[in-house]
């Protein structure tokens, strides 16, 4: 397993995290429920994650991991705050649909 | 094939799988359920790319801490498959079409500024928790700290948005 990344291309991972970032986009814009986008806006974090640690194993530079941990500390701020704001929303007005906070459209 | 190429394929496709069903069930709690899944394949490319303490700290942070998180606000707010809202179905499709572009789009563009390929090293040590840690306290000290405030500010402030306000 020690020389296994040298057999899987880096061109892979950047398939698969486009994909993965593409469905979090597609959940964004698809779903209404507003639990439902803060999860696939995750998944788009984790999307950029994995095509950081991807590109710093292969070119072998510690940086992108470093940046990829920060990016999780901000992560974890962010669904805390986010939760939190969705639970008061929820006190207010009964429900999580984010097409019921339409005051502030126009 | 390579045993590592079998193992890549199979975590891609899992990882997919997963993302998919998050987006497209129909019951809240089943999603988060996808989405720990999701980030326990991520964890497994995290390993398969040798780096070991970012597949430690994501199980730990993003299964452990923040779908629990999510669980719980779930089932405190008693979302389920009936008081789901739902788009209409012309905007479903517009969702997905415009998904599906943008995936096409950012292909091309990758395909037509494609940098030459990273010869990958023998083997890969940069992921490894002494590396890491070696980089994070001498040359990320500031950012640490910072982020230790980030979190504390992060955490008074969910306290006070989550809480009832008694004077209304």
């Amino acid at each position: 397993m020690e020389n296994s990344i040298q057999s899987v291309p880096q061109n892979w991972y950047l398939l698969l995290s486009t994909f993965m970032f593409c469905i979090g986009v597609m959940g964004v814009l698809l779903r209404r429920n507003a639990i439902i986008i803060l999860m696939c806006i995750e998944l788009m974090l984790n999307a950029v994650n994995l095509l950081l640690v991807s590109y710093s194993s292969y070119a072998g530079n510690a940086e992108g991991q470093v940046f990829v941990f920060f990016i999780m500390v901000v992560a974890a701020a962010e669904v805390a705050v986010g939760l939190a704001l969705l639970v008061s929303i929820y006190r207010n007005v009964a429900s999580t649909d984010i097409d019921i906070l339409n005051r502030m459209k126009w | 094939m390579v045993i590592s190429q079998i193992i890549f394929y199979m975590l891609a496709a899992f990882t997919l799988l997963s993302a998919l069903f998050v987006v497209f069930s129909k019951n809240p709690i089943y999603s988060v359920l996808w989405l720990i899944l999701c980030f326990f394949s991520i964890a497994g490319h995290f390993v398969m790319l040798n780096a070991q303490f970012l597949a430690v700290v994501h199980i730990i942070v993003y299964s452990g801490a923040i779908m629990v998180l999510f669980l719980f606000t779930v089932m405190l707010l008693n979302l389920n498959s009936e008081t789901e809202p739902h788009k209409p179905t012309l905007l479903k499709f517009a969702a997905v079409l415009s998904g599906g572009a943008l995936f096409l789009i950012i292909i091309a563009a990758v395909r037509s500024t494609m940098p030459a390929p990273y010869v990958a090293p023998q083997l890969s040590e940069v992921g490894y928790v002494k590396n890491i840690g070696m980089k994070l306290y001498r040359d990320y000290t500031l950012p640490f700290e910072v982020a230790s405030i980030l979190f504390l500010s992060a955490m008074i402030g969910s306290v006070v948005l989550a809480k009832k306000e008694r004077f209304n």
